[in-house]
């Protein structure tokens, strides 16, 4: 009976690996900086706290493999000699207080040995002062927020956003690519060899910000601001994810750095502070409707539209926007002060980090888009004017 | 799992003198369990209800592994995913693996020690009969609008202020739980320190009661310290407060620390008494004494002291400051010295005994196999800056399962086959059991071994999708999820079923020629009364000798059935 169930499971195993990766398996790629294919080790290591990362984690996997295959090596051989089966009669000790001093203090012995190397680590990760370059990093569900505040480069601020064509192949089931999920639209851009902080803090609920191979995780905790630094050592692409449950999206909001050459850094750190300058919206521009609804849907893709859905109906817990009272409320305030607040204890989370013309711009848009056509214009004024 | 149907003719047909019905038959029908004070009864009440959340909580694994074996979301959106993940964490562990060891304790303390029943048997009819409304309310959440919670199973502060009534629901149903286990550890420390036949002293206490008495001082030391943590999640949601609000002066990472402070000794909680559950099936089958009975005793009460000590080892990314990283990676590194202790002395116990391989031993050896590989993976995340690099990722995932599932489940397993005669008074098959622990070990082993893996390589925890060089493992991990799930069905229809109807072999009073202890001195099924007037004991306490112990009544009969 067992052996015919064995060997019926076993081939019903078969047939569905089989049927597994005929359907299946994507082509993909190492991605570099990245996860490797059936990578099964730490990150290849970019950074000298990565570096140590790594070595700690080998010295510790010879360690417990010694005792592993010790331990169990006497089971083992206790488990094949000592058996009734062979004849073995069982002995009577049962105490021995020399013995058990002995496994209590070799253990202790071999602790503190794990712990020296670990105690210099921790030591070096948590020193994050000198660092050449500053940038706080925001978590908001569901995107990271970068804000480079000392260093070459202060003032430059933007948001980094999965691109939008992988949450739409993550929902119809079929991804590609070898930096699928891990492609954003703006990456945080740092130079090579250079101390970088990173100071984590968040918009609503709490985010980790971590990148494998530059040895790098800090959680990002609403209201309090943490910090964490690498120092890469080579230029490249390095990504990683967001590593604590911050909700629905969670899955959707990964890291990636690009470490560029001294030079490199300092040409995209100009250019990007000349076109921040260039384009920063007036905020008393005084808007037309068709060009408020064209900018306005741009925020929408970019923020509104994985909750609400592209038709505006939203779905489960998230409000439909299309015929919603709030959105058709001759008082348009109504609708301001649920994005820039929030509603529902965060189910609707606040807006605030927008500016004021975005805002402007994406409520003017669902005021007049799919079923509401209320005609209604607000300008980046009024909500100057709600802010207050 | 007792004879449930079979128990009550049993006992009144065979296992009693026709003067003792009156007050010491089993009662009847639904009163029998509604009202039940027998510690069997509400012992097999207790082993059935967590049974059943059991493979409540694996369907909900089976669904998270079903989206995962794909990249892509292809069956749940993440909000519903989530919600998987969250529900299953908290039955498994609230629902399954903590009832059931109380359910363990409820069978068979009063029988290792010679009492006649718990301390407080009124209060243990509550104490069981709180987890239903609990349970419904836990698994109903998912029916309530915007369904179950989805903030993970530590319902970490702010996102639980996101989550829907439902939450509410959860925090009200873990208050109940809460109550319910202190009840539980109030009842078995009472019986334990007071209701010991004489001559057993706590020193002649089979270790499974050791480790029970010890758990249950940690049950009832943190699990108002949960209850504090989730009452001020409510309190933050419904009535204004800012605990962990910083917009009011609150802080999140409070709760962390208040959560951890209750988290990590629940993680001994969960495994205390399965060492004690180990510490009696191997001795048994390797026909040798325990080797070092007083250095477990004292392992286990200092594992539990430490445990105290460590929380925030399950924080080491939010951020602290340099000396509290290393104070908790010392202290987490410490408690490997006692669990180590613990294992030496397993092996040797088993070095130059006589051994056979039974479905417990199996089990037992199972156990000690793979939970100190969750061991050795417990220190290396202990190790701060490796932490750094595996904290929310897969690694993690794996090792909490090699320690609860591999651990505590296998030992609860070993436990059913090693004491389900004494329960039942039937013998499972053999061949049955057998089929069933190798195929738990080996997908077991499939299903959590590749998530290792997935976690070095930087793998988050709770992702509904992934990356495509994730996906092999993935697929990996998820057939051999799936074979396990299947292996518990199959122990569902091959032993438990059969167990519960009084199909099999009968049990001899003694079905394991090794195995010590009161609870091998009253026949197979265990009577429903037992131990009415105390034992008369040998010195080492492990048999009854004596005119005190052929008390005419159940013991007597007993003797007669047998």
């Amino acid at each position: 009976m067992t052996m015919r169930a064995l060997s019926r499971l076993a081939f019903g195993l078969s047939a569905l690996a089989a049927a597994t990766f005929a359907l299946a398996a994507p082509a993909v790629r190492d991605l570099p900086g990245g996860p490797g294919v059936n990578q099964i080790d730490l990150h290849d290591p970019v950074s000298p706290i990565a570096v140590d990362q790594l070595w700690l984690h080998n010295y510790m996997m010879v360690i417990c493999v010694l005792i592993f295959c010790g331990v169990f090596g006497v089971m083992f051989y206790s488990i094949l000699r000592h058996r009734r089966s062979r004849g073995a009669r069982a002995a009577n000790f049962h105490e021995s207080t020399t013995v058990e001093i002995i496994w209590t203090i070799v253990p202790f012995i071999i602790i503190i040995l794990m712990a020296l190397p670990a105690t210099r680590v921790v030591v070096a990760m948590k020193d994050t002062s000198a660092a050449d370059v500053t940038v706080k990093a925001t978590g908001y569900q569901w995107k990271w927020g970068y804000d480079y505040l000392n260093g070459e480069g202060a003032g430059i601020g933007f948001l980094s956003t999965l691109d939008v064509a992988q949450r739409e192949m993550s929902d119809t089931g079929r991804p590609q690519g070898d930096d699928y999920l891990l492609r954003v639209d703006n990456p945080l851009v740092v130079p090579v060899d250079k101390k970088v902080r990173i100071i984590t803090t968040a918009n609503d609920v709490i985010h980790a910000w971590g990148v494998p191979a530059l040895g790098v995780k800090q959680d990002a905790i609403p209201g309090f601001v943490r910090d964490a630094w690498f120092r890469a050592s080579k230029p490249g692409d390095y990504y990683g994810q967001c590593y604590e449950l911050c909700g629905k999206e969670h899955a959707f909001m990964p890291i990636h750095v690009k470490v560029l050459s001294q030079q490199d850094y300092t040409a995209w750190a100009s250019g990007k502070l000349k076109e921040l300058a260039a384009k920063a919206d007036d905020p008393s521009k005084v808007w037309e409707l068709p060009a408020l609804i064209a900018r306005g849907e741009q925020v929408y893709v970019a923020n509104c539209q994985v909750c609400h859905q592209p038709n505006g109906k939203g779905g489960g817990a998230v409000k439909p926007l299309d015929a919603s009272p709030t959105v058709l409320d001759a008082d348009k305030l109504k609708q301001i002060h649920v994005v820039l607040n929030g509603q529902n204890n965060g189910a609707m989370p606040a807006w605030k980090q927008l500016s004021d013309t975005e805002i402007a711009a994406v409520v003017t848009f669902t005021k007049n888009h799919w079923s509401n056509a209320t005609g209604q214009i607000v300008q980046p004024s009024e909500v100057a004017a709600a802010r207050k | 799992m007792s004879a449930v149907i079979g128990h009550g003719g049993t006992v009144d047909t065979l296992g009693h003198g026709p003067g003792h019905e009156e007050h010491h038959g089993a009662p009847h029908g639904w009163r029998r369990w509604v009202w039940a004070t027998n510690h069997k009864d509400i012992g097999t009440m207790y082993l059935l209800f967590s049974f059943t959340m059991f493979l409540v909580g694996g369907t909900l694994a089976m669904l998270i592994r079903t989206e995962l074996f794909h990249p892509g979301l292809q069956f749940f959106n993440p909000q519903l995913f989530n919600q998987f993940v969250t529900m299953h964490g908290l039955i498994m562990i609230f629902g399954a693996i903590m009832p059931a060891f109380v359910g363990f304790a409820n069978w068979m303390v009063p029988l290792m020690i010679g009492a006649p029943d718990m301390a407080f048997a009124r209060m243990n009819n509550l104490s069981f009969w709180l987890l239903i409304p609990a349970a419904l309310m836990l698994v109903g959440s998912f029916f309530m609008p915007g369904g179950a919670p989805a903030g993970g199973w530590t319902l970490y502060a702010p996102l639980s202020m996101q989550m829907p009534e439902s939450m509410d629901a959860a925090i009200f149903a873990i208050h109940i739980l809460g109550a319910s286990s202190i009840m539980g550890s109030i009842n078995i420390i009472v019986t334990i320190l007071n209701m010991r036949a004489p001559g057993m002293s706590l020193m002649k206490m089979p270790l499974f009661c050791w480790t029970w008495l010890i758990t249950a001082y940690l049950l009832i030391a943190v699990m108002p310290v949960l209850a504090g943590a989730i009452t001020m999640t409510l309190t933050d949601r419904h009535f204004g407060t800012t605990f962990f609000n910083p917009a009011g002066g609150g802080d999140p990472v409070m709760y962390q620390h208040i959560f951890w402070f209750f988290g990590h000794p629940e993680v001994y909680i969960m495994i205390l008494p399965a060492f004690g559950i180990i510490s009696a099936i191997i001795p048994a089958f390797a026909r040798k004494r325990l080797f070092g009975y007083t250095s477990m005793v004292y392992a286990t009460a200092s594992i539990a002291i430490l445990s105290f000590l460590v929380w925030a080892h399950h924080m080491f990314t939010t951020g602290m400051p340099v000396t509290g990283q290393l104070f908790f990676m010392y202290a987490t590194m410490l408690i490997a010295i006692p669990t180590g202790v613990k294992v030496f002395n397993w092996v040797a116990t088993m070095w130059r005994g006589s051994m056979t391989f039974e479905t417990p031993m199996l089990w037992a050896v199972g156990f000690i196999f793979v939970f100190t590989i969750g061991g050795f993976t417990g220190l290396i995340l202990a190790m701060a800056p490796i932490d750094i690099q595996l904290q929310d990722t897969y690694y993690v995932v794996a090792h909490f399962h090699y320690v609860l599932v591999a651990g505590s489940l296998f030992a609860m397993f070993g436990g059913v086959y090693y004491w389900g005669p004494k329960w039942t008074g039937v013998m499972y098959r053999e061949s049955a059991g057998k089929f069933h622990f190798w195929t738990s070990m080996v997908f077991f082993n499939v299903a959590f071994f590749p998530q290792h893996f997935l976690g070095l390589a930087g793998m988050p925890r709770r992702y509904a999708d992934y990356p495509l060089q994730f996906t092999d493992f993935n697929m990996v991990s998820s057939i051999g999820a799936w074979g396990f799930g299947l292996s518990q069905v199959y122990f569902l229809f091959a032993v438990v079923i059969p167990m519960l109807r009084g199909r099999g072999a009968p049990a001899p009073q003694r079905p394991w020629d090794g195995a010590e202890g009161l609870e091998w001195e009253v026949p197979s099924p265990a009577p429903f009364h037992t131990f009415e007037t105390p034992p008369q004991l040998n010195a080492a306490g492990t048999r009854i000798i004596g005119p005190a112990a052929s008390h005419p009544g159940p013991v007597g009969g007993a003797a007669a059935h047998a």
